[in-house]
């Protein structure tokens, strides 16, 4: 409970965002609320997202008001104890606002400068995102087939407070190059390993959701050297199946009705893919070569229904920290493989959550993997 | 990614087409520009509009034709070419002058692959610059799309933004059959990021730019930027709007438009063309005949009026659409409403 009032803020989801819509607020002033309580509803340019109350108290005040667009870090409501006096409440809002006013333009300039850079790797040209860094080894993130960076927006800037973040397009995907060789998980997890050594990184921990798990693996098992620690989000290489259909429909929707369909799929909440995402989605697959790729991936990587790779004794044999996240109604690639991993795993299994629980269960799964970094490393 | 001019995009998408495509060919009135000029310098203007700058420099005489002032002679040479194997882009620099050639695109490459049953391809693309607010007077300022539009064997495109001219333009060229594609002219110096790859955009799916509830507008080429504008100016005021960018009138995704009026229950249809027979008439009989039930107000269209454009710059101003037009018909069908529908 809080004595002292806490100022919400526009959140930044992702890098790029600069200001958000307060879609709606889901709980009214005056209201009880637990920490991780979602108060209301925040869009950008690429996605709605819940904003989680950052601790227990009762809603004041509603500053923004539901569909105003604001700056992030811009004040939007104020959370207190019930028995704080509005004249408490009212003193905080005017010294926030007070001390705020003049920093905002310089977090937009930042935010600008820090966009994602092409960076040569051998034959491809990859979309690097980079933030953060500090004394902690380097985070990879590796997101999944038909995905890109932004797959991680709402995972890097909160990884980002102690150490280097790296985020980055797949050969194929994005704005990286078209190219992706034979299309193996082995080809990606070699593309990855150039990248790390483009970048000057001997060695990070690597995060990989669905395929980008599967890449993860791969690179564990041909250059274990690089691999502190793995964390793997619904990974492909574990399981024995995975969901034809949707692979076929998320490469080749031509529309954004189709398109907006394919991805409701990945999620448990339908109402997280909002039609700018879905428009982002299809800028990134209509350029030319995007789809080959998409065909030469699932070619080299299943047959129809079957996975072809089967990773499982990579992580039998794994001598590094090894975490996995599944959500329960993952309709891509099953939880019941997550039955099959071996006891030194760590496994997080989400209810109502589908293929996406970094999106779905940000601040959990942020949280336990933060903690799971610090332990790797003491 | 970078952001580039409307200008720069359809320069692009020419560029990357013609590297990809070597039968891909441009024809058309000063489109190398100053070849043979008293300049001396080659490709110094790039056609009056300045798009094809640079591709007479790139890709030389045989494929950048500059050709005499006859739109007769190269409209119907762009269209035995397209039927004999190759892929030419003709500028008709304003689409006004479609009168000295119309017969070559109404009855001859529009109805190529109709009338030889289905065995002729006519792959041309005839680029022109349409649209009044440049005080360019009766001759040069018309929208003339829905004229085409009337025509079964044509497609017609018209880009409301730099993305959208790039993608559009790659798959006007890549498409098999004739393709107006028609360029606001005053939307050339509009900027924004446009990604450096090819890509396209599919003929015949709206794009919504806006979403609400209160409002569906409808908005053509350049009309899309301003309904976007009194979209967001409304949302203060409490009223909010979906704006659907057709992206083609031919064809026209009739199923997105739907779609949004059933979930609004009120149709704003914002076009420049002369008011009769015009791409406001056939959107409004479209939901009158189809979504009649889901009507909670009478359709508005917000159009010019039936005269020539104006040269005189305060008489142009008063005869286009405007924002501030567009937001007194929202608000005009707002309080309207005849009816509750359940």
């Amino acid at each position: 409970m809080s004595k002292t009032p806490i100022a919400l803020t526009m959140p930044k989801f992702g890098l790029a965002m600069t200001e958000g819509k307060l879609a709606s607020w889901t709980v009214q002033v005056g209201q009880a609320v637990k920490q991780g309580d979602e108060l209301a509803d925040i869009e950008t340019s690429k996605i709605t997202s819940g904003y989680e109350s950052p601790a227990a108290g009762t809603l004041r005040k509603q500053i923004g008001q539901a569909g105003e667009t604001l700056p992030v870090g811009a004040l939007i409501g104020v959370l207190a104890d019930a028995d704080v006096s509005d004249a408490d409440i009212e003193a905080f809002i005017t010294q926030f606002q007070a001390e705020q006013a003049p920093q905002e333009g310089a977090d937009e300039a930042s935010a600008r400068a820090s966009g994602p850079q092409t960076v040569q790797v051998g034959d491809y040209s990859l979309n690097v995102q980079e933030s953060g860094s500090g004394t902690g080894l380097p985070v990879l993130l590796i997101h999944g087939f038909g995905g890109d960076l932004s797959n991680w927006q709402l995972t890097q800037e909160p990884l980002a407070a102690h150490r280097r973040v790296i985020s980055f397009d797949l050969p194929g995907h994005g704005a990286s190059s078209k190219s992706v060789q034979d299309g193996s998980l082995t080809a990606l997890a070699a593309s990855v390993a150039e990248l790390l050594k483009t970048l000057d990184i001997p060695k990070a921990h690597i995060v990989g959701h669905s395929l980008g798990g599967g890449v993860a693996l791969s690179l564990l098992r041909d250059q274990p050297e690089k691999v502190a620690s793995l964390t793997l989000i619904a990974p492909a290489g574990v399981g024995k199946t995975v969901n034809a259909d949707f692979l076929s429909g998320f490469a080749e929707a031509d529309r954004n009705r189709a398109m907006q369909t394919e991805l409701e799929k990945l999620v448990h909440n339908k109402a997280l893919i909002g039609r700018k995402m879905v428009d982002a989605v299809m800028r990134a697959r209509r350029l030319d070569g995007a789809r080959d790729a998409l065909r030469t991936i699932t070619a080299a990587c299943f047959e129809q229904d079957k996975q072809k790779d089967a990773l499982l004794p990579v992580l039998e044999n794994a001598k590094v920290p090894v975490q996995v996240f599944w959500g329960q109604e993952d309709a891509i690639l099953s939880v019941e493989a997550a039955s099959s991993l071996p006891d030194h795993v760590a496994t997080h299994l989400y209810p109502d959550v589908g293929h996406l629980p970094q999106m779905e269960k940000a601040t959990e799964v942020n949280k336990l993997i933060e903690s799971f970094l610090e332990k790797a490393e003491a | 990614m970078s952001k580039k001019s409307f200008r720069q995009a359809i320069n692009e998408a020419l560029r990357q087409e013609m590297r990809r495509d070597p039968t891909v060919v441009l024809m058309g009135e000063d489109i190398a520009g100053g070849q043979g000029g008293t300049s001396g310098v080659e490709d110094a203007w790039g056609g009056v509009l300045g798009v094809t700058k640079g591709l007479y420099t790139e890709f030389g005489p045989e494929r950048v034709l500059d050709t005499p002032i006859s739109e007769a002679a190269y409209i119907g040479a762009a269209a035995g070419a397209a039927a004999t194997g190759l892929r030419p882009v003709a500028e008709l620099m304003f689409v006004d002058f479609i009168g000295s050639c119309l017969d070559q695109v109404l009855n001859q490459a529009a109805k190529f692959r109709y009338m030889f049953g289905g065995k002729a391809r006519t792959p041309m693309v005839i680029r022109a610059m349409y649209g009044a607010g440049f005080n360019a007077a009766a001759q040069h300022s018309q929208s003339l799309y829905p004229l085409f539009t009337h025509i079964p064997g044509l497609k017609v495109v018209i880009p409301s933004s730099p993305y959208e001219a790039k993608g559009l333009l790659i798959e006007a060229i890549r498409d098999d059959d004739p393709v107006i594609f028609l360029e606001n002219k005053v939307m050339y110096d509009e900027e924004e990021d446009v990604p450096d790859e090819s890509y396209t955009i599919p003929f015949g799916e709206a794009n919504i730019t806006r979403e609400g509830d209160d409002v569906t507008i409808v908005a053509i080429g350049r009309m899309v930027g301003m309904a976007n504008e009194a979209a967001d100016r409304l949302e203060k005021q409490g009223i909010t709007c979906t704006v659907i960018d057709p992206r083609t009138t031919s064809p026209l995704d009739e199923q997105t438009i739907l779609d949004c009026v059933a979930e609004t229950g009120r149709l704003i249809v914002v076009d420049e063309s002369s008011p009769r027979c015009n791409m406001a008439c056939d959107i409004s009989a479209l939901v009158a005949e189809q979504a009649f039930h889901t009507l909670k107000a009478p359709i508005k269209r917000v159009v010019p009026p039936h005269t020539p454009v104006p040269f005189s710059t305060p008489l142009e101003k008063l005869y286009m659409p405007s924002a501030e037009k567009i937001e007194a018909a929202v608000k005009s069908v707002m309080s309207q409403t005849t009816r509750e529908v359940a």
